[in-house]
């Protein structure tokens, strides 16, 4: 096996405590793996990002502004450090698939620990691209990331071609129109997937869609928190 | 013809094959609409080719040459609902997928003009540099296949190159200067630029404009070679020696396929590796070699110093007491000081203790005059200008800095010298970073170790012997 990030050699390290086990072929060498920042300890549960408060100022605004709570709950997996910043650039914007495939553990991983409770009477709706972004890049990662997970994958929503969000400030972000429409409305529980939970406009945008369509309760499990 | 149709730009056939021809291309590199690239490939003036290819059993992409299974894998792609492979290898460069083909262009090749006088340089060369430089005009003329110029750091190797540059210019060639740098194309262009002030001349690199890449004369990185196919008659390599070049196979593939099938290829080394010194003890190789300096002064000789405990202090962020008591009596505490360590680690770790103990010293006036570089450092093309520019006083570093970059008057050090990240070539170079200029064309070099290594000793022997061959003994 080679690193997916790095293409070096990994050895497996064999002990007595898996000698007997098969243990999983590692995909990152521990170096790489080591760079990739895990979100431990306190975090807001409602946003997963690292806080001392249960729930993080912004959640708290946004809970005001809407007076409601559109997503139950958000769980990110890492932090978007260095390392991941320059992983996400390769895999999403140059379209190197695979790697995507070092993330699949730790997404399954993450599913069980966290929406477990939702047994199968959840299903997985991954945020589009646009047809354009996806003709450029052959694939989306959203769904990729979903596609891991032990549960159906419907891909109930379509998404319009606008400007990068990256290129919009906050405050144009969280007002922006709506981008997506949808294809097949959901009465069942949903765990929305993306990679990355930034501002969360954009989760929201299609939490609102789908609970205006009668989906009973919204959850998010992304990657990583911005 | 109505009035929409005009505004339409149609490029000439002329025009596309002076943009496309020699060029190996991805769809999206291809800035023609789909119809008329329809149009194009319908006549034959552009000729798909299977973007990766099948070999026993392993495949091969087209572009990089890439055969390593593990730099292959499948994708699920939209635009072909099928699954199918991509190249991993080349994907900073743009993805190479199975299902997209490669686009060459197969239309009337483009002539480029005979320059009548392209060279507006009027400098003086060397005895040594001329000697070089009329080699590679014969080369060129004869259209020799390959030449090695092997010119001790501070040859002034650029210069050397312009006649042959001149006469392949003038017998109405395309040329190409690949080196392994971005720094380097960016130093070297305005260079050549100058020296070529009739030539239209194009730098390539990443992040640079290379869609219409469509010069004569170009100077690129280089992996910007994996983009052309049959383009240059004159391919000069800068640095054959250096990293990626000589650790990456698909450059040396992508340098192949780059030039005519009658070409030549000019190699630049000053440390060459063992493949080409064997093929030139075996006289497989013609080569050339320029032993002394532009300045005509002999190379410093690293002297040697034992630090029984180095790696100690080295660990404990201190630096070994032989390296300061030489800090304290340098011949010329005017030079700046120039320090490599062979990690990042003691890079950063080093900095604050040495800063703060060349102040105490009086070496240096503030502890802010000493910084450290190295591959990692976001500020590092910053920190080396001002160095340039004697804003600091010390620099240290790891051996991003043992190439490419001259100052005009250091001393250079190297902490663990016997470390591996020091091979021969490494060491050579690093030595050769002091004397560099007229006003101060000595320095002094130290390697400071803890037992010395072959590459040392290799790398003194063979500094010695080119000071030999050049006449000083
Ligand atoms: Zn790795
Ligand atoms: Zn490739
Ligand atoms: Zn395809």
């Amino acid at each position: 096996m080679n690193c997916i990030w790095c293409d070096a050699d990994i050895i497996p390290q064999v002990n007595w405590g898996n000698l007997f086990v098969l243990e999983k072929p590692k995909l990152l060498c521990p170096v790489c793996e080591g760079k990739l920042d895990k979100i431990e300890g306190k975090r807001c549960v409602r946003c997963s990002r690292r806080s001392a408060d249960k729930v993080c100022s912004d959640c708290q605004w946004w809970e005001e502004k809407e007076g409601e709570r559109i997503i139950e709950f958000n769980y990110s997996i890492f932090s978007y450090n260095e390392m991941m910043k320059d992983m996400i650039a390769k895999w999403k914007y140059r379209g190197d698939y695979y790697v995507g495939e070092a993330f699949k553990h730790s997404f399954i991983t993450a599913y069980h620990e966290k929406f477990a409770f939702l047994k199968k009477n959840a299903v997985v709706v991954p945020i589009p691209l646009s047809t354009r972004r996806l003709k450029e890049r052959a694939f989306n990662q959203a769904k990729m990331l979903a596609d891991f997970l032990p549960v159906e994958t419907i891909e109930a929503l379509c998404r319009t071609h606008g400007e990068k969000q990256s290129k919009k400030s906050r405050m144009e972000r969280i007002y922006a129109d709506n981008p997506f429409f949808i294809e097949e409305s959901i009465n069942k529980s949903v765990i929305l997937v993306d990679d990355i939970y930034t501002t969360g406009t954009t989760l929201r945008h299609a939490a609102k869609l789908l609970r205006d369509h009668h989906c009973p309760e919204i959850y998010a499990l992304t990657l990583v928190r911005g | 013809m109505s009035k929409d149709m005009i505004s339409v730009p149609d490029p000439s056939l002329e025009q596309l094959s002076r943009i496309y021809s020699g060029k190996l291309l991805l769809r999206n590199e291809i800035l023609l609409e789909d119809n008329l690239l329809r149009q194009l490939l319908h006549e034959k003036q552009f000729r798909p080719i299977k973007s990766i290819v099948k070999k026993n059993f392993t495949r091969q992409c087209q572009r990089c040459g890439n055969q390593k299974a593990s730099l292959f894998a499948t994708i699920p792609c939209f635009l072909c609902k099928q699954t199918h492979f991509y190249c991993r290898k080349c994907i900073e460069m743009g993805r190479v997928l199975e299902c997209e083909p490669l686009y060459v262009w197969s239309g009337d090749k483009t002539k480029w003009p005979q320059q009548e006088n392209p060279c507006s340089w009027r400098g003086e060369l060397t005895p040594a540099q001329q000697q070089a430089a009329n080699q590679m005009v014969m080369a060129v003329v004869n259209h020799d296949k390959e030449l090695l110029i092997w010119a001790v750091c501070g040859a002034g190797k650029t210069e050397m190159l312009f006649p042959g540059i001149n006469q392949a210019l003038q017998l109405g060639k395309r040329v190409c200067i690949a080196t392994p740098r971005a720094d380097v194309v960016r130093e070297l262009f305005p260079r050549l630029v100058s020296a070529f002030e009739s030539v239209p001349i194009q730098a390539l690199y990443g992040g640079s404009n290379t869609e219409e890449a469509a010069a004569q004369l170009i100077i690129a990185t280089t992996h910007q070679l994996l983009r052309f196919q049959e383009a240059f008659d004159v391919v000069i390599i800068d640095e054959i020696d250096a990293f990626p070049f000589h650790a990456d196979p698909s450059l040396l593939f992508a340098a192949e396929r780059s030039k005519v099938p009658q070409s030549t290829m000019i190699y630049l080394t000053a440390t060459p590796r063992k493949v080409h010194r064997k093929r030139i003890s075996r006289k497989k190789l013609p080569h050339v070699f320029i032993p002394v300096r532009y300045h005509g002064h002999p190379l410093p000789v690293p002297k040697i110093k034992m630090c029984f405990s180095l790696k100690r202090e080295l660990l404990h962020n201190k630096p070994p007491r032989p390296f300061i008591q030489w800090v304290r009596q340098r011949n010329n505490p005017e030079r700046q000081l120039l320090i490599f360590v062979p990690t990042i680690v003691i890079a950063e770790k080093l900095k604050s203790p040495l800063a703060c103990m060349f102040n105490k010293e009086g070496i240096i006036d503030a502890e802010e005059s000493l910084t450290s570089v190295h591959a990692a450092d976001e500020n590092r093309e910053e920190k080396v200008q001002q160095f340039r520019r004697k804003e600091f006083r010390v620099l240290l570093t790891t051996t991003i800095l043992e190439r490419g970059v001259t100052f005009p008057s250091v001393d250079v050090a190297i902490l663990d010298a016997g470390h591996p990240v020091f091979d021969e070539a490494a060491l050579v170079q690093i030595a050769g970073r002091a004397g560099r200029s007229v006003d101060d064309p000595t320095g002094e070099v130290m390697f400071f170790h803890d037992g010395r290594s072959e590459a040392m000793d290799r790398a003194i022997t063979s500094i010695k012997l080119m000071n030999r061959r050049g006449g000083f003994s």
